[in-house]
């Protein structure tokens, strides 16, 4: 792998391209997700990170990771900001993954409202990672608003469905200039690894992973997905040949200048 | 009316004696349980009509191995599903529903259990709910904790580890006002990350009041959904107003109340509609207001101090595995808690299925934390509301729930 391929956001450069949740599983089992997902980057819910003494996810993850705080719990931008700056003032750093949401059972970020908290954390000198529900207006609004990177839903989150809005995310890709990190709904190394392969900056994982037998195998399995697939989207993916073989003469041969 | 509930305490006075008797045995000495009393705000709300028309029309016999295997068979459960897996036709397929639920709750929850502990402040109460520790005919000693023992039992559970308090008085509006309520709220505040109220149902005002207090839970029994029962078991005070009650979860969430939770007391009436009603009442609350964390619990009935032979009759562990399985599956997002009315078997092994929040370290009684933590006598304590049945500390609950492979979490909340 091209050791000068790196993820950058906000200025800060990582080698590696999976983004690891830390939510689900047991707290002593995150410093061997982190291992063997080679994972750089992961996410912590800040309100579980607002606990006394006892157990403090904080306490759990290991140095030299950088923490991703979330904003879940916020139903709006206001209290996105809120649990934003709080996470600043725990000592999580700057920064911040926006998750606005309005609906308990879907849990569908509400892109709106994460828009306008992209923009005040922005503004504040968060760097600031926005999880949306992939739709293109909204993605350039967030570009506007100083987003770092932008992060589409696969599918909804802790369903394991895999890219249900695959063309939409590809919409994402092929116009909006930030990284795009797949966020949410994805199941499986097949899946992260597809994601890779359109162009996908990174992806994002934490369900897949704590519902897995073997978490620490499961990880090792999604980073070596997202290898494959960032190397495959790197080199060039090959043609898929439509309807069996291609013509041997060409639709335009007659072409003489 | 006869049943195993009604227990004449010596201690009465003739004429209390007389208005009992005739409350129990004649149904025109008691006020019409359809009619909100005076100070009970109504709120403009089709769900009660929407749960009790489904709960009146489910004929759970109808319902055949195969209308269970198809219910199974779905990615996402609609109303008809729910019925057939609270049918007696879904018995037999109890461990096909566990491990259905187990992966439900795995992909919503992880492996994470909540842990909680209850904080009876005041055992005062208006209401003759006949099945109730509490009820204000049973002869206990009854109790009003100042803010000063309010404090101090704080200070108790507090140092015990755990973070998260639900409050609980009985239902005497004149003995515990809304104030006490909130003032023991505030000093909450100061000792726990997050704070639940379980008291008598009021209205949207006083809710928004507790919330600025620092509530953001708010958990209502609706005892049983079946109104002719409802009305035959509470027999006195403002808890016999049945849709006031029913309205409680949606004046909270009007009143700026993050979330709520629902449930019957299984045991009281005929459980699988009760059952099918509690689900249903969460249901129609979280479409109403998609914001709102809902949950639901599964009270057993228990004994009682005067009344031993108070039990939950047909709803055995089995059946209240299958209910729970079924809640899961249907509300595959909600939070399910299972109190110390169970036992410590049950408990274990049902957090690893369908349940996302145990109580440790319980009393049901008032003032008396220091004594059951610590062994330490204290001078004045109130009776108890029921019978416990996992009496488990927090430290031997989290450690227990660590061995289950489990990871307990003392919070997950912020208050914003």
């Amino acid at each position: 792998m091209n050791n000068d391929d790196k993820l950058i956001i906000g200025g800060h450069e990582f080698n590696s391209r999976f983004i690891l949740g830390s939510g689900k599983y047991s707290l002593s089992l995150i410093e061997a997700a982190v291992k063997y997902a080679g994972a750089e980057l992961i996410t912590l819910a800040v309100r579980r990170a607002n606990t006394k003494d006892n157990e403090n996810i904080l306490d759990y993850i290991p140095k030299g990771v950088t923490l991703l705080p979330n904003t879940s719990g916020a139903r709006n931008a206001e209290e996105a900001v809120r649990i934003a700056r709080l996470a600043r003032e725990l000592g999580c750093g700057d920064f911040v993954k926006i998750e606005i949401m309005r609906d308990t059972k879907y849990l569908l970020p509400d892109n709106a409202e994460t828009v306008k908290a992209t923009e005040i954390l922005a503004n504040e000198g968060f760097v600031v990672m926005p999880y949306m529900y992939p739709d293109l207006n909204t993605a350039r609004d967030l570009v506007n608003a100083g987003a770092a990177t932008v992060m589409p839903l696969a599918s909804p989150i802790g369903s394991n469905k895999g890219l249900a809005t695959r063309d939409f995310i590809q919409i994402l890709i092929d116009e909006i200039d930030l990284p795009i990190i797949v966020d949410a709904g994805i199941g499986r190394p097949s899946q992260a690894c597809e994601a890779m392969e359109m162009g996908a900056a990174a992806v994002m994982s934490n369900t897949a992973l704590a519902t897995a037998g073997d978490l620490p195998t499961m990880a090792e399995a999604f980073k070596k997905a997202v290898e494959a697939g960032r190397q495959a989207y790197l080199s060039g993916l090959g043609r898929v040949l439509v309807r069996g073989a291609s013509p041997s003469d060409t639709l335009t041969g007659f072409l003489h200048d | 009316m006869e049943n195993e509930y009604l227990i004449d305490s010596g201690k009465l006075s003739e004429s209390a004696l007389k208005r009992k008797h005739e409350l129990e045995s004649d149904p025109a000495a008691r006020t019409d349980h359809m009619k909100y009393m005076e100070g009970q705000e109504r709120i403009e709300s089709d769900i009660l009509e929407k749960v009790l028309s489904q709960m009146n029309s489910y004929d759970y016999e109808s319902y055949t191995a195969a209308d269970v295997t198809r219910a199974l068979q779905k990615d996402s459960l609609g109303v008809e599903e729910l019925k057939a897996l609270l049918s007696p036709a879904a018995e037999p397929f109890l461990e096909q529903m566990a491990e259905k639920a187990r992966i439900e709750t795995r992909k919503h929850f992880g492996n994470t259990v909540y842990l909680f502990t209850p904080l009876y402040i005041a055992n005062y109460c208006e209401n003759y709910c006949v099945y109730c520790g509490f009820n204000c005919y049973n002869d206990i000693r009854r109790m009003k904790l100042s803010m000063e023992q309010i404090e101090h039992e704080m200070q108790v559970i507090a140092d015990s580890g755990m973070e998260e308090i639900l409050i609980l008085t009985g239902e005497s509006r004149s003995k515990s006002d809304v104030k006490y309520i909130g003032e023991a709220c505030k000093l909450a505040r100061k000792y726990f990350r997050m704070v639940g109220i379980e008291v008598y149902p009021m209205n949207v005002e006083d809710y928004r009041y507790l919330h600025e207090c620092g509530v953001d839970y708010v958990t209502v029994f609706q005892e049983t959904y079946d109104n002719v029962k409802y009305e035959q078991l509470h027999l006195l005070g403002h808890k016999r107003v049945f849709p006031y009650r029913f309205e409680a979860q949606e004046r909270a969430l009007m009143g700026g109340m993050r979330g709520i939770a629902c449930s019957a007391l299984l045991g009281l009436s005929d459980f699988r509609r009760d059952a099918l009603a509690s689900a249903l009442h969460v249901y129609y609350l979280q479409r109403k207001y998609p914001h709102a964390e809902v949950s639901l619990s599964c009270p057993r009935l228990r004994p009682i101090i005067n009344n031993g032979k108070i039990n939950p009759h047909d709803v055995g562990e089995r059946q209240l595995c299958q209910i729970l399985c079924a809640y899961r599956l249907f509300l595959p997002f909600a939070g399910i808690t299972v109190s110390s009315r169970e036992s410590e078997s049950f408990r274990n092994g049902i957090v690893k299925i369908a349940a996302t929040k145990i109580s440790a370290g319980v009393s049901t009684g008032i003032g008396d934390h220091e004594s059951k933590y610590s062994g330490k006598e204290s001078a004045e304590e109130g009776d108890e509301q029921f019978e416990i049945n996992d009496s488990r500390s927090f430290g031997d609950m989290y450690r227990d729930m660590a061995a289950e492979g489990l990871q307990p979490v003392l919070n997950d909340y912020l208050y914003v």
